[in-house]
């Protein structure tokens, strides 16, 4: 079975409307959105949910004001000012350690556990989808996501299935790294602008680190093809599979505002060119 | 005066906004600062081509054990909560990648075995661009942990004229680090089901940091009006609608900021900070 994550370094360059259409043209597979932050691909998808589980991770410092003496030792241990002249504690800024518990006289302090978000698996048109919701302000979305790749690699055992087929999160931090170790491969979606080419060279750095097959796709290709010019050389230098190249077009938002992937909404160029960036890839995880 | 510029989807307009706004102000002479802390994927600099004057390297803290001074007792790995520090058999192991730098095991530790060693977390960067004060943090590739280098860029906040920060895309940690503290959070998105589903949930994040929030959209042209009937039915101020002109994607794709490819924004920008200081001026009322 072959995992493919899709990520770009920069938001906005095309992650999950090709994600998306990727879901329309290849069989047997599961998908799974990684991207649980500001998740999208169930705009596309239309999920019916037919599972869904809480997920609690990360804990908060609670004060008993019942019990706490307002000896001041919690805020002098905390590193991180999560607790108020008046002995409240921040949520936000608290990182969930317990040194203040650890360290009260008074016994005053508790950590609880947080209700952190929660994950689904659902039936699509297209198959099976492993999804998730952080919540609001919340923490450990690599956690999260770890979470949504174990499950969609089981359900996949399960169905026998060929494929699993990732939406990734943006920039090269905690919930992109865990989206991404293990894969059997990333493909870094770009686009040419000075922002996409920066972009695309970190995450590149990142894939590299942890030893994934990179391959690489231009979308809107034609809004500047001297810099386009510029990711083929990088390609080159760095012996990367330039993977396609799909031009720009309104019509990948119209098909967006419709509820619809490119290659279900239209046949025109840019959902002939996506096809053959699936047609390439999966030959290329095939020959892996 | 600090403002931050945030959204919940990536590439909606967010280092385009505080770019133009940063130099829109230093242009008329006003004093203003600009702090890049989407540190994960830095993008200001290509717009603003700063002159970098000092580079600071950002560590974490990480424990050190003194295996000759460590009985093996345990409560340092007792205290972890993150696993960071463990203790089998009477030794210990630590694993800094995993280490919030909270300072417990050192704390903790009877035989005072455990002192702590900086492990680096990225750098930060600053300098000057035209009149504008540039700050920015570049998160070392391979590293998870960007909010405590976040905080570390915010330190840098000179709380004198205008501070505007260039969020990371999101809503979680990276995000709340960055827009926290500040006085005003501009939200920009783009009128499509994508921009309008992380809108939502980027509005649910500055209330429940009781930020006050106004909104922009960006390519206000493509899409549907999903975005401006949602604004006006949770009573969201929208503040500036920006059209797809080939003029600014062009520019964009260059490195170009709008105010350099269409001069008639000079006004625009001028009427955008207008309302943001209005708005912030009525925030202190109510305050």
């Amino acid at each position: 079975m072959k995992e493919l994550v899709v990520i770009s370094g920069k938001g906005g360059a095309g992650k999950t409307s090709i994600v998306a259409s990727f879901a329309a043209l290849a069989k047997n597979k599961v998908m799974a959105d990684c991207d649980v932050d500001a998740a999208d691909l169930h705009l596309l998808l239309e999920p019916h949910i037919r599972h869904r589980e809480e997920f609690r991770s990360g804990k908060s410092a609670v004060i008993d004001a019942e019990c706490c003496t307002q000896c001041g030792k919690c805020r002098e241990v905390c590193r991180y000012q999560a607790i108020s002249e008046d002995y409240v504690v921040d949520k936000i800024a608290c990182e969930g350690c317990g040194v203040c518990v650890h360290f009260c006289p008074e016994q005053a302090i508790e950590l609880r556990e947080n209700l952190s978000g929660e994950w689904f698996i659902s039936d699509t048109r297209f198959g099976t989808l492993v999804h998730a919701k952080l919540g609001i302000a919340e923490e450990n979305s690599g956690k999260l996501v770890a979470l949504v790749r174990q499950n969609a690699k089981l359900l996949a055992q399960e169905d026998g299935s060929d494929l699993i087929l990732a939406d990734g999160a943006p920039g090269i931090g905690c919930p992109v790294i865990s989206s991404i170790t293990g894969a059997s491969a990333v493909l870094v979606v770009t686009e040419p602008t000075l922002s996409g080419i920066h972009d695309m060279k970190r995450v590149v750095d990142l894939a590299g680190h942890f030893q994934i097959p990179t391959f690489i796709c231009v979308n809107k290709f034609d809004i500047n093809e001297q810099l386009t010019a510029q990711v083929e050389t990088f390609c080159q230098q760095r012996r990367l599979k330039l993977m396609g190249r799909i031009p720009y077009d309104t019509v990948v938002t119209k098909a967006m505002v419709q509820g619809k992937t490119v290659v279900e909404y239209s046949s025109g160029l840019v959902a002939k060119e996506i096809e053959k960036l699936w047609r390439q890839i999966s030959y290329a995880l095939a020959g892996d | 005066m600090i403002i931050a510029i945030a959204s919940g989807k990536g590439g909606t307009g967010k280092t385009t906004l505080a770019t133009n706004l940063a130099m829109n102000l230093a242009r008329k002479g006003q004093q203003v600062q600009l702090l890049d802390c989407d540190v994960e994927e830095p993008n200001c600099h290509l717009f603003l081509k700063p002159i970098i004057e000092t580079t600071e390297t950002v560590s974490l803290p990480v424990p050190q054990v003194d295996e000759q001074k460590c009985t093996g007792c345990g409560q340092c790995g007792q205290i972890c909560e993150f696993s960071a520090i463990v203790c089998i058999k009477e030794k210990v192991l630590t694993f800094p990648e995993l280490c919030h730098g909270c300072g417990g095991c050192t704390l903790v530790c009877p035989e005072g075995a455990i002192c702590e060693t900086p492990r680096e977390i990225g750098v930060i960067e600053q300098g000057r661009a035209d009149e504008i004060q540039f700050v920015h943090g570049r998160l070392r590739v391979g590293e998870a942990m960007s909010p405590p280098l976040i905080r570390e860029v915010k330190e840098r906040v000179s709380h004198q004229g205008t501070s505007i920060i260039d969020a990371p895309p999101g809503t979680s940690c990276p995000v709340i680090e960055a827009i926290r503290g500040s006085d005003i959070c501009i939200l920009v998105t783009e009128p499509t089901p994508f921009g309008l589903n992380d809108l939502v949930l980027a509005v649910g994040m500055v209330r429940a940091l009781e930020l006050p929030h106004a909104v922009i959209i960006n390519r206000a042209d493509v899409g549907d009006r999903k975005v401006v009937e949602y604004c006006r039915q949770e009573g969201i101020d929208l503040l500036m609608e920006i059209p797809d002109d080939r003029r600014i994607a062009r520019g964009y794709s260059r490195g170009q900021l709008i105010l350099d490819v269409a001069p008639e924004y000079e006004d625009k920008f001028q009427m955008l900070m207008d309302k943001i200081e209005t708005m912030s001026a009525s925030e202190e009322v109510k305050a």
